[in-house]
């Protein structure tokens, strides 16, 4: 096959002189075409959409905009360039040169966690599929497909991993991330928030707030990766997660200055009166915000993990800005606390901090988020709104590790199951919110237009205005 | 240290009970609908045997293991008409981890090779029954099934495998812990399923394992089914396996009560087997008695006498009495196997073994004596049979004295009330040994002669010259001897090193020709046990010590 890879695929890894990557993406990359065509956003494939793309690592490349049909989106394979003598800055091979290559040692650990991420990728775009049929606005959808792409390049990073140092196994891998699918029964993708559907709007802009906040976590942890290339790619990669984010954040933001105007306007906080006005009202974003939040908490993994234990010791993942710490960065006799349950109630215990990584990860995502629900409170306050919203307490209906079966209000309360029961219509979004939700769902693609239930953002893409084409149906 | 908290802390953990019964299961649920049984694994975290490890992902201890020890047990006589039994998990995406490894690595070494000596036992029991009394068992593997898990899959006749592209097969015991999956899955992978020896090298060194089509093409798995057709999938092959079982289709089942068991200050005895320990001497002796009144002979009164008919109900009580020995008296490094009673009850009781053998129940019956001898077996402990005045080693209660390490026949003349033996009908093929042969034919290598010689003599009691004549006994001390070459030879024994004699015993015991089974004991004995012991497994910085911990592991690299 005659590809101009510089050209269709902008890369910095040599991609032109590299006969193993090449051989592995002539198999694979049609495939990903295909796969996008079968489940990428819904009927988009002949629109031209403002994107920016990616070309080179560097302030002007990272962000070029322009017009693209998203099948001829060019994917491409970046890594951070790379940290002369970079040491390994944690574990028990602390004070090493990182590695080029993968250890043989790690081989299957490293693979593993490559891939578990990069199916998070595929899926969330999978998730998405259908969103575009309701956009409240045609800046919103090319908002959603810059993200729908930016995940379709974030799968390219793992898989150029992949093929590049994990031979047959990671070509297979490689396939395989192509072949499962979000939320089919047969072919499930490997994490259970990954099969969820998004079924609307609100939901994926607490999607892209919480989730791809997990992906900042995760990606972070692997940027401190003693895999060199594996550090690297991760680290540009949090240079685009950091959109997605901005997406949640100003998507909700939007949300709440719509409801606010209205409930100013009209002088009432009454759920009823405001969904007749065809707003959300502030306790449904709160119960979408406690749902979405308990659901991203528990794909940090169990509190005390042996995995994730390992993975550290080994040098494969690190902690949240690592180097930043001021400890010995190998554990062996630290303790952090985890949560337990003690005379019905929740309190903390010191347990190994080696095996509560994924615990500390957890805290350091709930820090964040919490900053994050806190701009928005600010907006509330500065309109005079007493109410505020809530990052619920992290035992809040956890359904992964020790904390399962365990019922816990949002703030933290251990209650008894006929509490939850009587309170849960409050706590998690209810059948006939979720049908209010997608009653809004209208599509709003005018330029220059908003769905009712969403203000304006403050201002466009990349300097356009807000009446701005973003996307041509051609 | 499981074991060595006791002399630690000063407070005995309590002895470990085989016994239980399904309304008292944490683990396993056992359900029957029609021909199939479906035994659930669905492991509660927090109900270890001993405390000190959480038992995450479905995994196992001997408390574990033990009720699915009970739920085959009430399969085999409860549900007689339950052709397949289908092992499954209640827990989602997994399907079994195998044996749980906080729990190895606090546990003495001696707990370690009796829990891999009793879980070895309950899958060859599986296969067994397989084999001899149709009971065929399928592992629906809905989910990750790994190590021991995989092993318990191994034991069965069929293995569904899910097809998710998540569900792998693994036995990461090599590359994760630095010991052998020892629970039969390297014998399992060549002997059973003929797993070409270099897949299987990669398999066993592969941490994630082998799922999909590539499980299947490599011989790991039996069939493949995708979530939503699995349920289906696997009752349909559970059913296809019930149907072709020759377990009957309409029979009422035996309960299996509680053992009557009562303990005392010289040791334990239940209705026919007792047990006095010497623990100054380091020694068992294990009386089994004959039945007290002629045994019955039609299948009626078989049937009608149930579980109280003195072969169950004696085998029963033996198979407790080796696993009380083993587990909760670890120095009773000597057991002496003794009889009393009537020989021609146990040659009556034989002549209805033989007569309803075709008989589901009777089949069990002699399925449970086989079990049971055969863990005689692979007991490591030294085996002395006595035949004294009074005893009764005929037939069935022959095979003890044909499974001890030495036997000692007191020489005095039958009609001056010496002892006699005598052989029957199923001393010829009703009890192979693990070695597959009876133990009769083992003992002659296969030679036709002498086997000839003691069939001739078939059903006649035997005294101590013609006994000793035939192969049958090691000695025949006279009276005045007795009691001196009895004590000296026990005194002797027992001086030896346990580790030396648990080798040696083995080594002689199965003999030339391996079989599956005594390739899984021997290497259990021999490879894994070197394993369990190394600094490389065990030591502060061994791979099984410090797994979980997030400690690497550190070697002595010298091959030996």
């Amino acid at each position: 096959m005659d590809i101009s890879y510089s050209d269709s695929i902008p890369n910095n890894v040599e991609l032109a002189s590299d006969k193993v990557l090449q051989r592995a993406l002539e198999h694979w990359q049609p495939q990903f075409r295909a796969w996008w065509g079968e489940m990428g956003p819904e009927g988009s494939s002949a629109y031209d959409v403002y994107l920016r793309t990616a070309v080179s690592v560097d302030r002007a490349g990272w962000a070029q905009f322009g017009y693209v049909k998203m099948p001829d989106y060019r994917w491409g394979i970046f890594l951070n360039p790379a940290e002369p003598d970079r040491k390994i800055a944690f574990g028990a091979h602390r004070g090493e040169p990182v590695w080029q290559e993968v250890p043989g040692e790690y081989r299957a650990n490293l693979r593993r966690i490559i891939v578990t991420q990069g199916d998070t990728e595929p899926a969330s775009v999978e998730q998405q599929r259908h969103l575009g049929l309701t956009c409240p606005s045609m800046y919103d959808l090319r908002n959603l497909f810059q993200v729908n792409v930016e995940e379709g390049r974030h799968l390219w990073a793992m898989v150029y991993l992949l093929h590049r140092f994990f031979g047959r196994d990671g070509r297979e891998e490689a396939e395989a991330l192509l072949g499962r699918r979000s939320g089919d029964v047969d072919n499930p993708r490997i994490l259970g928030a990954f099969n969820e559907p998004t079924p609307d709007w609100l939901s994926f802009f607490m999607f892209t707030f919480f989730t791809d906040r997990d992906g900042k976590f995760q990606l972070s942890a692997l940027a401190e990766s003693a895999f060199d290339p594996l550090a690297r790619t991760t680290r540009f990669m949090l240079t685009e997660e950091g959109h997605h984010m901005f997406v949640g954040r100003n998507g909700i933001r939007r949300i709440i200055d719509r409801t606010v105007e209205i409930m100013t306007r009209e002088r009432t906080d009454d759920p009823r009166r405001l969904r007749a006005l065809g707003v959300i009202d502030l306790p449904t974003i709160q119960r979408y915000l406690n749902f979405h939040s308990s659901v991203t908490v528990d794909l940090f993994g169990a509190d005390l993990s042996s995995n994730a234990a390992t993975f550290y010791t080994t040098g494969l993942k690190g902690r949240f800005r690592e180097e930043h710490i001021g400890d010995d960065h190998v554990l062996r006799d630290a303790a952090y606390p985890v949560l337990e349950l003690a005379d019905g109630a929740l309190r903390g215990r010191e347990a190994p901090a080696l095996n509560a990584l994924n615990e500390r990860l957890r805290d350091d995502f709930v820090r964040d988020s919490v900053a994050g629900v806190d701009a928005w409170n600010s907006a509330l306050e500065k309109r005079g709104i007493e109410l505020r919203l809530r990052v619920p307490h992290k035992a809040f209906n956890r359904q992964i590790g020790p904390l399962a079966g365990i019922k816990v209000s949002p703030d933290g309360r251990v209650i008894s199951a006929a509490d939850w029961e009587a309170n849960v219509r409050d706590w998690l979004p209810t059948a006939e919110d979720r049908e209010y939700v997608q009653s809004l769902m209208g599509r709003v693609i005018a330029p220059g237009q908003f769905a009712n239930w969403i203000s304006p953002p403050a201002s466009g893409i990349n300097g356009q205005p807000l009446d701005c084409e973003y996307v041509r149906f051609g | 240290m499981v074991e060595s908290a006791r002399q630690a802390t000063g407070t005995s953990p309590p002895p470990v009970s085989f016994e239980t019964h399904p309304s008292r299961y944490r683990h396993w649920t056992l359900e029957v609908a029609g021909r199939t049984a479906t035994l659930t694994l669905n492991v509660a975290e927090d109900g270890g045997i001993r405390p000190g490890y959480q038992l995450k992902l479905n995994s196992y201890d001997l408390g574990v293991d033990i009720e699915l020890y009970d739920a085959l047990q009430r399969i085999r006589f409860e549900h007689p008409t339950v052709g397949a039994v289908l092992i499954t998990s209640g827990k989602e995406r997994i399907f079994c981890s195998g044996a749980n490894i906080f729990m190895l690595g606090v546990s003495s070494h001696a707990w370690k090779v009796n829990f891999c000596k009793f879980t070895n036992e309950t899958r060859n029991g599986m296969e067994d029954s397989s084999a001899h009394s149709g009971l065929r068992f399928l592992a629906a593997c809905n989910g990750t099934t790994a190590g021991g898990g995989y092993e318990l899959a191994l034991a069965c006749d069929e293995i569904v495998l899910i097809d998710d592209r998540s569900s792998a097969v693994s036995l990461p015991e090599v590359p994760l812990l630095g010991v052998l999956p020892g629970t039969g899955g390297l014998t399992r992978l060549t002997d059973k399923r003929r797993v070409r020896r270099d897949r299987a090298d990669v398999f066993c060194t592969t941490v994630e394992g082998v799922r999909g089509q590539r499980a299947l093409e490599w011989r790991l798995v039996d069939a493949l089914a995708k979530p939503q057709a699995f349920q289906a999938t696997v009752r349909e092959r559970a059913t296809a396996l019930a149907a072709g079982s020759d377990r009957p289709a309409e029979a009422t089942g035996i309960a299996l009560p509680p053992l009557a068991r009562t303990d005392d200050a010289e040791g334990f005895r239940y209705r026919h087997v007792e047990v006095r320990l010497d623990a100054a001497a380091r020694r068992a002796d294990i009386t089994v008695r004959a039945p007290a009144a002629p045994p019955p002979g039609t299948l009626e009164a078989v049937l009608a006498a149930g579980a109280s008919w003195w072969p169950l109900e004696m085998a029963r009580e033996l198979d407790d009495a080796i696993l009380q020995l083993r587990s909760n008296h670890l120095d009773c490094g000597t057991w002496v196997l003794k009889t009393s009673g009537d020989a021609q009850h146990v040659l009556g009781v034989d002549a209805a073994l033989v007569a309803h053998g075709a008989n589901w129940f009777v089949r069990e019956v002699i399925g449970q004596l086989r079990r049971t001898l055969a863990r005689l077996d692979v007991s490591s402990r030294s085996l002395f049979a006595l035949i004294e005045p009074g005893s009764c080693f005929a037939g069935t209660l022959l095979e003890l004295a044909l499974a001890a390490d030495r036997t000692y026949m007191l020489h005095v003349a039958a009609d001056a009330g010496g002892p006699a033996l005598c052989s029957s009908e199923a001393n010829f093929g009703l009890y192979p040994a693990v070695h597959g042969r009876t133990r009769l034919d083992a003992r002659f290598y296969g030679e036709a002669g002498p086997l000839a010689d003691v069939r001739a003599t078939l059903g006649l009691k035997l005294d101590c010259t013609t006994a000793d004549r035939l192969g049958l006994v090691t000695s025949a001390p006279d009276s005045l001897d007795w009691a001196d070459e009895i004590r000296i030879a026990l005194e002797e024994r027992r001086t030896l090193s346990p580790d030396a004699l648990t080798g040696m015993e083995a080594n002689l015991r199965f003999g030339p020709g391996e079989t599956q089974e005594t390739r899984i004991f021997g290497r259990l004995s021999a490879w894994q046990n070197w394993i369990f012991i190394r600094p490389n497994a065990v030591g502060e910085a061994g791979a099984l010590k410090v797994f979980g911990s997030g400690r690497k592991a550190q070697f002595n690299w010298d091959r030996i």
